[in-house]
């Protein structure tokens, strides 16, 4: 294997997505359209609430930097699911599929991508937040690098996992790029500390990374204080939740290897 | 004492070696059988065409080697190398084209191209893509979008993009499918002098007999996923008693009951 060749296809790749984007300007702006708006949403509701409440009395960027966090998470996911459904919807799978581009040049790809979409939606949200708000999600120091990482890792392990799926089952199962990360926001604890959820459903939330990032974004909102165990809790989780997506796409694309279907995917 | 070369004609001594070997390929889709253990090998610089009516295998067949479609069991060599073990050591040297795989419509055709030549490692993609564009005449629309080009000029433009990497084997599924009498018989043209000059090793799936009478040194006949026959045109027509090889073709894709006590499965 040549590491320079790698690169220059994972390159490749990106480029291909770089020019789609570069020639859509509405692609651009709805990157950070959503966020923009729902952090828009959050940030009044803070102002709404504070004058009565502790916690945004004490921590007025609370919900503000949840939502922006919640987006890395959300924008990380839908980085890589998009990339791979641009890919079916042109029906180019089969050229790179032939080409030299191996598997994991091809999720490599869809991580870069997912960073830059990332920055993108959730950078253009952290920004109105700063001009509008003077809230400065970069207030958080260096945990925000480290939830950062936990979140986006998440977002590319099921971002994976549903590419997957909807190679199995075609763009029908496309919804679930849209439906999968809010299945998991009632556990992650994004506005709230998981202890508010009835015992079982604790359970569930301990085994979501996000839930572990959440409760230390809050550590450190409210107590000033960087959480070293939830930190590692989470990025343990991370682990084993990116083997389960990177096997469900890996499966995936054996199957359609088996089945022949990588020639004639498409709209 | 001078050292005296032995002047040997190794071109008639040694046989031409085969760069494409498939040996006993099998293929089945649960209870279908799409292929039945075909066997066959495509001689370095020549081009062999795989026909056979819809759903012989051609397809099937193409997929394997290509390495998008896994075989059920069966051997793939090409350029030496077990295709089914080490497929990413042959495919920077390889390419194919077919008008039913696109290229993404959003991208102009020199931002296709230069995503393709990075794929394939190309040191000087620009210089290849103006080569290409000037053989191809793609210069007209080479830089618009490839969703608003006509069915013949995306067909060109693939067959670009299969020529990117100056590829010793190509894999051709109908490359002139689409094209007028005038472009199509550059495309042939263009593919011939390639050839000739690369030794390229082509197989080609296709309907249109004039260009396999015309193109292709070697044929293999499908049929129900089997190999019924095999020759070079001058030969099957001359052994079916035939004038020219769509005749053959009706005569194998129809079923003639003496084409069967040629089948070599």
């Amino acid at each position: 294997m040549n590491p320079a060749a790698s690169l220059r296809r994972i390159g490749a790749l990106v480029l291909r997505h770089m020019y789609l984007l570069r020639k859509s300007w509405p692609r651009v702006i709805s990157l950070a359209y959503y966020p923009t708006v729902t952090m828009i949403m959050w940030a009044f509701i803070t102002v709404y609430l504070a004058p009565t409440n502790n916690v945004l009395s004490d921590a007025p960027g609370f919900f503000i930097g949840a939502v922006l966090l919640w987006d890395i998470l959300f924008r990380g996911q839908l980085g890589v699911s998009l990339s791979f459904f641009e890919e079916m919807y042109s029906r180019n799978l089969g050229n790179l599929f032939v080409s030299p581009l191996r598997p994991w040049e091809l999720i490599a790809g869809q991580l870069v991508m997912s960073v830059i979409r990332t920055v993108i939606g959730v950078g253009g949200a952290a920004l109105v937040a700063w001009l509008l708000f003077r809230y400065s999600i970069f207030s958080m120091g260096f945990p925000l690098l480290a939830f950062f990482v936990n979140l986006i890792v998440l977002g590319w392990a099921i971002g994976l996992a549903v590419s997957g799926m909807v190679l199995r089952w075609g763009l029908g199962a496309e919804e679930l790029a849209w439906a999968a990360i809010f299945l998991l926001a009632p556990v992650s604890g994004v506005y709230y500390p998981i202890s508010v959820l009835p015992d079982w459903l604790q359970w569930i939330a301990h085994a979501v990374p996000a839930s572990h990032v959440f409760e230390g974004m809050r550590e450190v909102l409210l107590r000033h204080t960087f959480s070293f165990d939830l930190f590692f809790t989470a990025l343990g989780l991370n682990v084993l939740y990116m083997i389960a997506g990177v096997s469900v796409y890996l499966l995936a694309i054996r199957h359609a290897r088996e089945r022949g279907m990588l020639l004639q995917m498409g709209e | 004492m001078p050292i005296r070369l032995s002047i040997v004609p190794t071109a008639i001594a040694t046989p031409v070696p085969a760069v494409i070997v498939v040996e006993n390929l099998v293929k089945r889709y649960g209870e279908v059988q799409a292929l039945t253990g075909i066997s066959f090998a495509v001689r370095r610089g020549t081009t062999t065409a795989l026909l056979g009516g819809n759903g012989a295998g051609k397809t099937t067949t193409l997929s394997i080697l290509l390495g998008v479609l896994l075989p059920t069991s069966g051997a793939i060599s090409i350029l030496g190398e077990d295709m089914l073990r080490h497929r990413h050591r042959v495919l920077p040297r390889m390419n194919f084209t077919s008008p039913y795989v696109d290229l993404p419509k959003r991208l102009s055709v020199r931002e296709n191209l230069t995503v393709y030549a990075r794929l394939y490692g190309l040191r000087d993609a620009r210089a290849r893509i103006r080569e290409l564009a000037d053989e191809l005449q793609l210069g007209d629309f080479l830089d618009r979008g490839y969703g608003t080009l006509s069915a013949g000029q995306r067909t060109r433009v693939s067959l670009a993009k299969a020529l990117l990497n100056r590829p010793e084997v190509l894999l051709l599924d109908e490359p002139t499918a689409s094209l007028d009498p005038d472009v199509g018989d550059r495309m042939r043209s263009y593919l011939e002098a390639y050839q000739r000059e690369s030794h390229c090793t082509m197989l080609l799936a296709t309907h249109n007999m004039g260009e396999v009478e015309r193109m292709c040194t070697d044929i293999v006949m499908l049929r129900g996923g089997l190999v019924v026959d095999r020759g070079a045109p001058a030969e099957l027509i001359a052994r079916y008693g035939r004038d020219n090889m769509e005749q053959v073709f009706l005569d194998v894709a129809r079923k003639r009951p003496d084409a069967d006590e040629e089948e070599t499965g």
